[in-house]
């Protein structure tokens, strides 16, 4: 590989607490070489090209933390290539994969497959999770310690929360013992029972059966409670309400522990469902406005470390069904970047806030080496027109699936290109 | 009586989905062509050709008497070709979706579609689908339009008006689209609403319709005109709301104690099918000079024939 030069670029990297225009050589390794304002003309050989950056920004490979991929057993809805074509255009360059497939993600040989799957077919990197449960079905442990040596990077059951407060304590003492990360998805099954949307004044005029805020409230409070005594590494999947923001914010006063929020709760709410728009049916739901509020405030205030896409391909046919048969979730892995440069845009969030949220911050949690732009390290970063104007349409989308929450929306900001390992292996 | 002039009243929506989407003047319109269908109904020769030649398709998903044959005798008596789908043979059993049987019955032409569903905002998605007209008999938990049309019809009928009564709707409230029909309808009327059932059996936020709430009925039904009775659902009921029938019964049920603390002239009314001992004592169900339940089902028929003849032209 050749050496590659940047000048001129506007640089952020939250990690290192990078904001200033300068410039980026990547060796011939597709390492970092330099990086930051002190990079200029004069470290460039003359012979050699650049490519003059003047007016775009330079952001870290974002590290989405949420993404459903389809493989195996759903290969239809999104696979592995498909999947890294979509997360390249939105500037995503790792993904954490969850275990909700078929089979299930819950032993060493599946663990295997998706190594070699991974590798032969995605061109972003992929760090997989397994189930927390066996199955899923929220009974017995899976085995933390020899998925986590065949490189699993956390453990959750995805869509499901483990119920059982018992199970719970015991998961939480099997973290501590192998320093494994627990991500759970928070909603009281029971109170959540045959929920499509938000319980409100919405719910009741459309007929919906809503599931409350307590649904979540109850379980984070509960693993809070938990986690007081069996300490361990714990990260609340997202959010959804402003009394789960209130919940936390108290909390981690005292509790180290982490919390994601998807960019469809950040940017809408429960009145978008309108007139039955079942690519709105999400879990978990868009709630009040007030709601979508607390959750920006969570975010500025630290509250909230993480922005995940929730990326959930689903077929137009498991979409076109009545509210309630509707299958939940919405893709969006690639409008996470420009979706989440309207809270810029309109003022509610610092540009530096929201690439942390997407970037070093989940690297943290996830203690991998992604997510910022030090010397020696791989060169997965992208390259923004923050300004650059654009309207997402179904058949422009990369995925296979085309079930965006956010379809004839105007976003503002768009990714020029993606590189990975030092290749750019996108370009729009 | 309709005069002239109200024939040139156009409707302002191409279906009747829910009440939601009607205007006053959309449901004078209905009322007054439903007022002249009465007398009809009630004469020896009850066939109309308004609708001859045209097609009407029943599509019900959900078991009904009252409200299929009721939709069935309305459009025959109006002279349209009326086909009433039976679910439990059709392609549906058979895994078809929703929108493709919609599809397939689009393509034999039909006029009207009465569709009542299981899910809430089945006639919307329906609707987007068909090139006729799609009249919303019941979907899930949403809206009843029909039978809360035909509820202001029978109260107009025994009372002159709906301004200014006050209307107590009891019962399992969360369940009910006709609650919901009704409270759309009775509050664009002008009528005071008094919801009442156990906290259980309630929908969220339903204060912010603009109505009183209500856990204690005695209380709920204090000086009102109407008292409309629901059906308790128990065929929706997957969790346990309530403790138990006999215990409903002597809370919520209408028994003559209760209705003491309503009007002496005060009116009772249920859409039907009723339990009679768990909502609704016996007696009161059948007594002439307080139950329009019978009227209810006869101005049913009318009101049916109304929104057939305006939402097929």
């Amino acid at each position: 590989m050749k050496k590659k030069y940047f000048l001129n670029a506007n640089i952020i990297d939250p990690q290192n607490s990078l904001d200033e225009v300068g410039g980026l050589i990547i060796n011939e390794e597709g390492k970092i070489e330099a990086i930051g304002k002190k990079v200029n003309e004069n470290n460039i050989p003359s012979r050699e090209k650049y490519i003059n950056l003047k007016g775009k920004h330079l952001f870290p490979g974002i590290v989405d933390m949420r993404v459903f991929v389809g493989e195996p057993g759903f290969e239809y809805k999104e696979n592995f290539r498909t999947l890294s074509n979509a997360a390249l255009s939105g500037g995503v360059t790792s993904v954490v994969t969850m275990p909700n497939t078929n089979p299930v993600i819950d032993n060493v040989s599946m663990v295997d497959f998706l190594k070699r799957r991974g590798r032969d077919k995605s061109k972003i990197n992929i760090f997989p999770t397994a189930s927390l449960t066996k199955n899923l079905e929220g009974t017995n442990m899976t085995e933390f310690g020899l998925l986590q040596k065949k490189g699993i990077v956390g453990f959750t059951d995805g869509i499901k929360t483990i119920q059982n407060s018992r199970l719970m304590s015991r998961i939480m003492n099997s973290s501590h013992d192998l320093n494994s990360l627990i991500i759970q998805h928070a909603e009281d099954s029971h109170l959540a029972e045959n929920g499509m949307m938000n319980d409100g004044i919405i719910s009741t005029k459309l007929g919906l059966q809503g599931i409350p805020e307590v649904a979540e409230k109850i379980i984070i409070e509960r693993d809070l409670a938990l986690l007081n005594e069996y300490r361990c590494r714990y990260h609340i999947s997202q959010i959804s309400s402003a009394k789960s923001v209130g919940v936390i914010n108290e909390k981690k006063q005292f509790l180290k522990f982490s919390c994601g929020v998807s960019i469809n709760n950040l940017s809408l709410n429960e009145n978008d469902i309108g007139d039955f728009r079942t690519f709105l049916k999400l879990s978990p739901p868009l709630r009040t406005e007030d709601d979508r509020l607390s959750l920006v405030d969570g975010l500025n205030k630290k509250t909230i470390d993480v922005i995940v896409s929730d990326h959930k391909p689903e077929d137009e046919e498991q979409k076109r069904l009545t509210f309630a048969k509707a299958a939940t979730g919405a893709s969006g892995i690639e409008t996470l970047l420009s979706l989440s440069l309207e809270l810029f845009h309109n003022g509610s969030v610092k540009l530096n806030t929201i690439i942390e949220a997407l970037t070093s911050n989940p690297a943290k949690i996830l203690k991998i080496n992604k997510g910022n732009l030090s010397i020696g390290n791989d060169a997965d970063f992208c390259i923004v027109d923050i300004n650059k104007p654009w309207i997402v349409k179904t058949e422009n989308l990369v995925s296979k699936s085309k079930n965006t929450s956010i379809e004839n929306k105007k976003l503002q900001g768009k990714v020029i290109s993606t590189f990975v390992n030092g290749e750019e292996l996108y370009k729009i | 009586m309709a005069t002239k002039s109200d024939k040139a009243v156009k409707i302002s929506q191409k279906h009747l989905l829910g009440i939601q989407d009607l205007s006053i003047s959309d449901v004078n319109h209905i009322l007054s062509e439903a007022k002249q269908f009465i007398n009809l109904n009630r004469s020896k020769n009850k066939k109309l050709e308004t609708l001859r030649g045209k097609t009407q398709i029943n599509l019900f998903f959900e078991p009904s008497t009252r409200t299929q044959s009721s939709f069935e005798l309305a459009g025959k008596r109006l002279g349209a070709d009326v086909m009433s789908m039976n679910i439990v043979n059709s392609a549906i059993k058979k895994g078809e979706t929703l929108i493709d049987t919609a599809m397939t019955l689009n393509a034999m032409h039909p006029n009207l579609i009465v569709v009542r569903h299981q899910d809430s905002g089945a006639c919307n998605l329906l609707s987007q689908k068909v090139n006729c007209a799609v009249i919303n008999a019941g979907d899930g938990r949403r809206e009843h339009p029909t039978q809360a049309l035909l509820d202001a019809l029978t109260i107009i009928e025994k009372k002159g008006k709906v301004q200014g009564l006050r209307i107590a709707i009891c019962g399992d409230i969360l369940h009910s689209r006709v609650a919901r029909s009704n409270i759309y309808l009775l509050n664009m009327l002008g009528a005071e609403l008094n919801i009442i059932g156990p906290t259980n059996l309630m929908p969220k936020d339903l204060e912010k319709f603009g109505v009183n709430k209500f856990s204690d009925m005695k209380k709920g039904l204090k000086d009102c005109d109407i008292v409309m009775m629901l059906r308790l659902q128990n065929e929706r009921m997957n969790s346990s709301f309530l403790s138990s029938n006999r215990e409903y019964y002597e809370y919520y049920g209408l028994t003559p104690d209760k209705l003491d603390y309503a009007k002496k002239d005060a009116l009772i009314m249920h859409p039907g099918p009723m339990n009679r001992g768990i909502e609704i004592d016996t007696n009161l169900a059948d007594d002439i000079n307080k139950s329009v339940i019978q009227e209810q089902v006869e101005l049913g028929v009318a009101v049916r024939m109304a929104c057939l003849k305006i939402f097929c032209e």
